[in-house]
């Protein structure tokens, strides 16, 4: 079975469905809705045995590269374009199908936002390569 | 299938030996890497034996088994050589009794020149007895990874003579590490370093290792109304008291008594007293800030530069301040900090309490939300969004909380 990694996203991504505060802004009944939402997620996937991993990302980044012999590293925490990529986590899971990973990640992306709505989200579906070759 | 209950009964008095039998070998002058290999062996046979076949005497089971798997190694071993000019360090004399093979054995496991991630994995194995998967669960490595720690924290030892008393303190550092890293795993590793602190102090009158035991104690008694059903953190002032444990308040108190009694203060005698004092009050209301802002005092004045050498000291100490002298004087408490530790969410977080504290909502929300973008563990994280958006829908216009 092929496994998929479902990213959440800080920041970047296609234009938002629609545009939304920071969840500290919101009230505070949607706070405790989205978060129970998120933690349901997890369940229903270690319910269906499609569940591998999840886990969540800090927001503070560093780049980090070679900096040449017997130079220290060199790193560097922007500045960054706006839009940049950030991803905030993930739900890697192991699926049937390319199919079955595009409808998990539809169910995330209805989680509940600001008065209940669904944030609409967008998540970004990466199938992960497999270590061994098919045996097809 | 094993039936659970006895198999985990087994376990326990199982892992109590472990100490005895790895010292009594190294004593008797295996090479510690090889013993304790072998007693790893033993225990996983003893894991798969003895619920069908309990032995008369465990200790002198595991020791045989060990023994076997030692000459078996042995006699397996090409470089056979190199083992006999290896450390043969000379036999210890006299005593031998529990509390001293433990210690024994913690000072090899917290050896000085060791990375603390190694003292950790190295003491769970050699001393606490639990496997390398149980350790590699805890901290939510792969097994591999965590048996390679523990090789090349055995090979790091190698040629170090392990007759010589190590570094209380670094034990109680290590000790205290793996009880912090135990409330989240899958493997009791609070309960774990509470059992190894308790073994420790049999073993040494030093006060501080009681003060750590008593900490561990008075702070593992709150555990239980820690957390809401869904996982949620509750903080003190809101938790059930009636949940906490008060057979271990009891003997977290009488422990710490009796290390105060010996009049050598230090860190963990402090911290412990604080937490005493948090415990001790019926309701959050009736805490008495008075007499932990003085024990505060006493740890901040234990270093010589308090802001820079132990700035998790001030931060609480603010705290005290602010329920003291109110949270404006706690707030200009927290300020000296900020160079120190005005990155980390813990600094904000004590922020948003005290402007809290102090009325000022929308100040609060704000420090709780900047906390939120700092954290680093997922509960806190939730826990302080939730904290901000709740003060910040209480400090809006037209709200009165």
């Amino acid at each position: 079975m092929p496994k998929y990694l479902l990213l959440k996203h800080y920041r970047g991504g296609p234009e938002p469905h629609h545009p939304f505060l920071p969840m500290d802004e919101w009230a505070p009944a949607d706070v405790e809705a989205h978060m129970a939402f998120l933690k349901h997620v997890g369940e229903l996937l270690e319910k269906n045995g499609e569940f591998v991993d999840a886990q969540a990302l800090t927001p503070a980044r560093t780049w980090v590269r070679y900096g040449g012999p017997d130079a220290a590293p060199v790193t560097t925490d922007g500045p960054l374009p706006e839009t940049s990529d950030l991803v905030a986590g993930w739900y890697m899971i192991d699926v049937e199908s390319f199919e079955r990973a595009v409808e998990l990640a539809a169910y995330v992306s209805s989680e509940p936002g600001p008065g209940g709505e669904p944030l609409y989200e967008w998540i970004d579906v990466r199938e992960v390569m497999s270590e061994a070759p098919s045996d097809n | 299938m094993i039936d659970e209950p006895a198999r985990r009964l087994d376990e326990g008095a199982l892992r109590a030996l472990v100490p005895r039998v790895l010292a009594g070998l190294v004593r008797r002058g295996e090479d510690f890497d090889a013993a304790e290999d072998a007693l790893q062996e033993a225990l996983l046979e003893a894991l798969r034996v003895w619920p069908g076949h309990p032995p008369r005497d465990p200790r002198a089971w595991l020791a045989a088994v060990a023994t076997r798997r030692l000459v078996d190694a042995r006699r397996s071993e090409a470089a056979r050589n190199r083992r006999e000019e290896a450390t043969y360090a000379e036999p210890r004399s006299a005593a031998t009794e529990e509390g001293d093979d433990t210690l024994f054995l913690l000072f090899c496991c917290c050896h000085p020149d060791l990375a603390p991630a190694s003292q950790v994995a190295l003491t769970l194995r050699a001393v606490g007895g639990l496997t390398t998967r149980e350790i590699a669960d805890a901290f939510y490595v792969p097994e591999a990874t965590m048996a390679q720690r523990i090789s090349r924290a055995k090979r790091a030892l190698q040629g170090r003579p392990l007759d010589q008393p190590g570094d209380l303190a670094v034990v109680l550092r290590v000790l205290y590490l793996v009880y912090t890293a135990g409330h989240a795993g899958r493997v009791d590793l609070a309960g774990e370093a509470i059992r190894l602190a308790r073994q420790l102090t049999l073993a040494t009158e030093e006060p501080e290792a009681r003060g750590l035991l008593a900490l561990m104690l008075l702070n593992h008694a709150r555990l239980p109304a820690r957390f809401d059903p869904e996982g949620r953190i509750v903080t003190l002032d809101r938790q059930d008291r009636g949940r906490w444990n008060t057979g271990e308040i009891a003997e977290g108190v009488r422990v710490l008594q009796s290390a105060l009694a010996a009049q050598r203060p230090g860190r963990y005698q402090v911290e412990a007293a604080i937490a005493a004092l948090h415990d001790d009050a019926a309701s959050a209301a009736e805490t008495d800030w008075v007499q932990i802002l003085a024990w505060y005092d006493d740890l901040v004045g234990l270093t010589g530069d308090p802001v820079r050498q132990d700035p998790a000291a001030v931060l609480g100490r603010a705290v005290a301040v602010g329920h003291v002298l109110g949270a404006a004087a706690g707030l200009r408490e927290t300020d000296r900090l900020r160079e120190v530790l005005g990155q980390r969410h813990r600094w904000h977080a004590v922020r948003g309490h005290l402007h809290e504290l102090g009325g000022d909502l929308p100040a609060a929300a704000t420090a709780y939300a900047e906390a939120a973008r700092r954290a680093t563990d997922v509960a806190e994280r939730d826990h302080l969004v939730r904290q901000a958006a709740r003060a910040r829908a209480a400090g809006l216009p037209g709200n009165i909380e």
